[in-house]
């Protein structure tokens, strides 16, 4: 990383006095670490701190700085005890971090943040700060300080857990390895023992929490998952069906992880049509999101999913046609 | 090892202060600019917090080195303006006035009370907080700003550790349109830009827009603001924003309404409304989990022969109820309200219908 030029070399070279005033011969590197750059840039800053002061009044009003063996000391400041107050863009990133985090019961001790937060403001005033709110799920409050408790105490867990693109809730042990919060929800990412692999846990769909005496041991070659580009990631396993979908069920295409959109235009089609190529794992997912769409979408590929969808579309049919005329044939 | 390299650009310093050698050292030419002028701004900032009284111009030009190094009035005016601004942008809080009802001339000053962050004095597990915070944001502009926060609290003498514990939180803001949103937001500069209706292959409408804030709600960008087009509070999906976003007019031109709960406004947008009634369905044995982890078993129930249960669930949409419900195909049947059924009954019309070759042949 390189020093950068005065916008961002200025701001350093103000905090840079009264952070070392704070630490009286911290190692250098250290000092570096903290500011994120390397030693040379800061002994490069130090240089220049060195040249600073008011020509006339005294010594005072020189910085001055004692170097012994690797560490660094100020000896005089010059009057720059005091870091500069937060900007506004600060203040918010900060506090808005902050009041988030302190809402999430069960992630993090939100005792410590909530008096963190207070502390805060009352140093750095109320500046702007409606501009920005992030609102995070709320999970089963027991659930995720179980969950929290597991991963500190480095033990296994045996779960319930629903998973929603199968409908349905299953039994397992795994070794959890760090909580996330990612897109405004708390997930529990572990090493599924069943699945033999990293799997994130969605914390709001783990029904039942059982903490075991065994240790949390997931596997040296565990890879945490990388969710930098949000959760969705293509896989292998991943199959991809083509939809036409009428303007009411656009939404779809906004929902769920879509490869392309096409527009589809011309007389054939009602205005607003589009050809959708959807991504899923599971079919009898696609099935659902299909029978629930009303025919706002219809499945052209793969043809055995448009089968199904048809076929259990008929069967719920049929079945209220019986219902509704239970009589027939038994009241004799 | 003590490094004593000249100063630069003092003027008599060191004749005052004879330990300080004169050697000169030699810096690439760009890195001397740079150099000597962010040597100037601090030097410029110590001047202006040691003063109470405002000091004009003139004296600044005398005062901080620096200054000497300009050959003209000009040359000095322009190089003294590109600083105050400089100064202004990193948040130091200049002040303007005059010492006296006499004085004819603008003088500058900064206030120590204004300039200086103010104690700060966090626990162990205050400073995990805060650290943790710090590294709440997945985006340049917010991650950018809470780490110059981090650094000024550690300079103000805070210990902010920012390894990585078990938690780990992330907000990501990954829409293009994010950071010149933010910027006009925290500005109170007025938007255009175009907005895609409805979603990815929706219409594009023009919109012009006073930006109150940014709002993260389930995981998902808004901007809420006044929209002068349809004269009213509107919120706009961040993802359906197209750049470019243009600000337009003078800084400090929009102001939020007091009281203004950005968070509440979203939430009442999107989120369904309340519980309108409940209604009573019958679910096939072992089937439609999602749904039994919503309602509440009422008891077993056969339908049609088939073993299940009886379900109790909460009523909002009932649209959204009727879609989900039909999902679930003949796994599920909706015994009250009637309604209900026939949205969910008109629901499987609909997808047999699309389903069904035109010819009329079954598949």
């Amino acid at each position: 990383m390189t020093g950068g030029g005065v916008t961002d070399r200025l701001p350093r070279l103000l905090n840079l006095v009264p952070y070392l005033l704070a630490r009286p011969g911290i190692p250098i590197t250290e000092a570096a670490a903290d500011f994120g750059i390397s030693e040379r840039q800061l002994r490069r800053d130090l240089e220049l701190l060195w040249m600073c002061g008011l020509p006339g009044y005294g010594p005072g009003d020189l910085v001055d700085l004692s170097f012994a063996g690797d560490t660094v000391t100020v000896t005089e400041d010059a009057g720059m005890r005091r870091p500069l107050r937060l900007t506004t863009a600060e203040a918010t990133a900060l506090l808005v971090a902050l009041r988030t985090l302190g809402e999430a019961p069960g992630i993090v001790d939100t005792a410590a943040v909530r008096r963190a937060t207070a502390k805060i403001e009352r140093a750095v005033g109320d500046a702007g700060l409606t501009t920005v709110a992030v609102d995070l799920t709320r999970e089963e409050e027991a659930t995720t300080a179980a969950v929290r408790t597991a991963l500190e105490q480095r033990r296994a867990l045996r779960i319930r857990y629903y998973t929603a693109g199968r409908d349905a809730v299953s039994q397992r042990v795994i070794d959890p390895m760090r909580l996330l919060l990612v897109e405004g929800r708390g997930y529990l990412e572990a090493w599924c023992r069943r699945a033999e692999g990293v799997r994130l846990f969605r914390l709001d769909r783990v029904e039942d929490v059982e903490r075991l005496d065994e240790p949390a041991a997931p596997p040296p070659d565990a890879e945490p998952t990388d969710v930098s580009a949000g959760l969705f990631r293509p896989r292998a396993e991943h199959r991809t069906a083509v939809l036409e979908v009428a303007p009411e069920a656009r939404w779809i295409a906004e929902y769920y992880p879509v490869d392309e959109v096409v527009e589809l235009d011309g007389a054939a089609n009602a205005p607003g049509t589009a050809r959708v190529l959807l991504r899923y794992a599971d079919p009898g997912w696609l099935v659902r999101l299909v029978l629930g769409l009303g025919g706002g979408a219809r499945v052209l590929e793969p043809p055995e999913v448009a089968a199904a969808v048809a076929e259990r579309a008929r069967t719920a049919l049929a079945g209220l046609d019986e219902a509704a005329s239970p009589q027939v044939g038994s009241t004799t | 090892m003590r490094h004593r390299p000249a100063r630069g650009s003092g003027f008599g310093i060191a004749a005052r202060y004879p330990g300080r050698p004169r050697t000169l050292r030699c810096r690439p030419y760009d890195a001397r600019v740079s150099s000597a002028r962010a040597e100037r701004l601090v030097n410029l900032v110590l001047c202006l917090l040691s003063t109470r009284q405002f000091l004009t111009a003139e004296r600044i030009r005398a005062t901080v080195p620096g200054y000497a190094d300009a050959t003209s009035d000009e040359a000095f005016f322009r190089m003294f303006e590109r600083d105050k601004t400089e100064l202004r942008e990193l948040g130091v809080p200049l002040e303007t006035g005059r010492r006296s009802a006499f004085d004819t001339v603008e003088g500058y000053r900064i206030a120590r009370g204004d300039y200086e962050l103010g104690d700060v004095d966090l626990d162990a597990e205050e400073a995990a907080a805060v650290a943790l915070a710090g590294s709440l944001w997945d985006s340049p502009e917010l991650s950018g700003a809470a780490h110059g926060a981090l650094v000024k609290l550690r300079a103000a003498g805070v210990e902010v550790d920012e390894t990585r514990g078990s938690v780990q939180p992330r907000v990501r803001a990954a829409e293009p349109a994010f950071a010149p949103l933010l910027a006009a937001v925290q500005a109170g500069q007025v938007v255009r830009f175009d907005h895609r209706r409805g979603g990815p292959t929706g219409d594009v409408v023009r919109r012009t827009v006073e930006p109150w804030g940014v709002v993260s709600w389930r995981g998902r960008w808004y901007l809420v603001g006044h929209d002068r087009d349809r004269a009213d509070v509107r919120s706009f999906r961040l993802s359906r924003v197209i750049p470019p976003v243009t600000a337009l007019g003078e800084p400090g031109a929009v102001t939020v309404p007091p009281g203004t709960d950005l968070m509440a406004y979203v939430r009442s947008t999107f989120e369904s409304g309340p519980v309108t009634g409940t209604a009573r369905l019958w679910v096939a044995e072992g089937q439609a989990h999602g749904l039994r982890r919503l309602g509440r078993v009422v008891g077993p129930r056969e339908h049609g022969g088939h073993p299940g249960d009886e379900l109790e669930i909460d009523l909002r949409s009932e649209r959204t109820v009727a879609r989900w419900l039909a999902g679930h195909g003949p796994d599920v049947v909706v015994l009250r309200p009637p309604e209900l059924a026939k949205l969910v009954r008109d629901n499987w019309i609909g997808v047999l219908a699309a389903h069904t070759p035109p010819d009329g042949a079954a598949p």
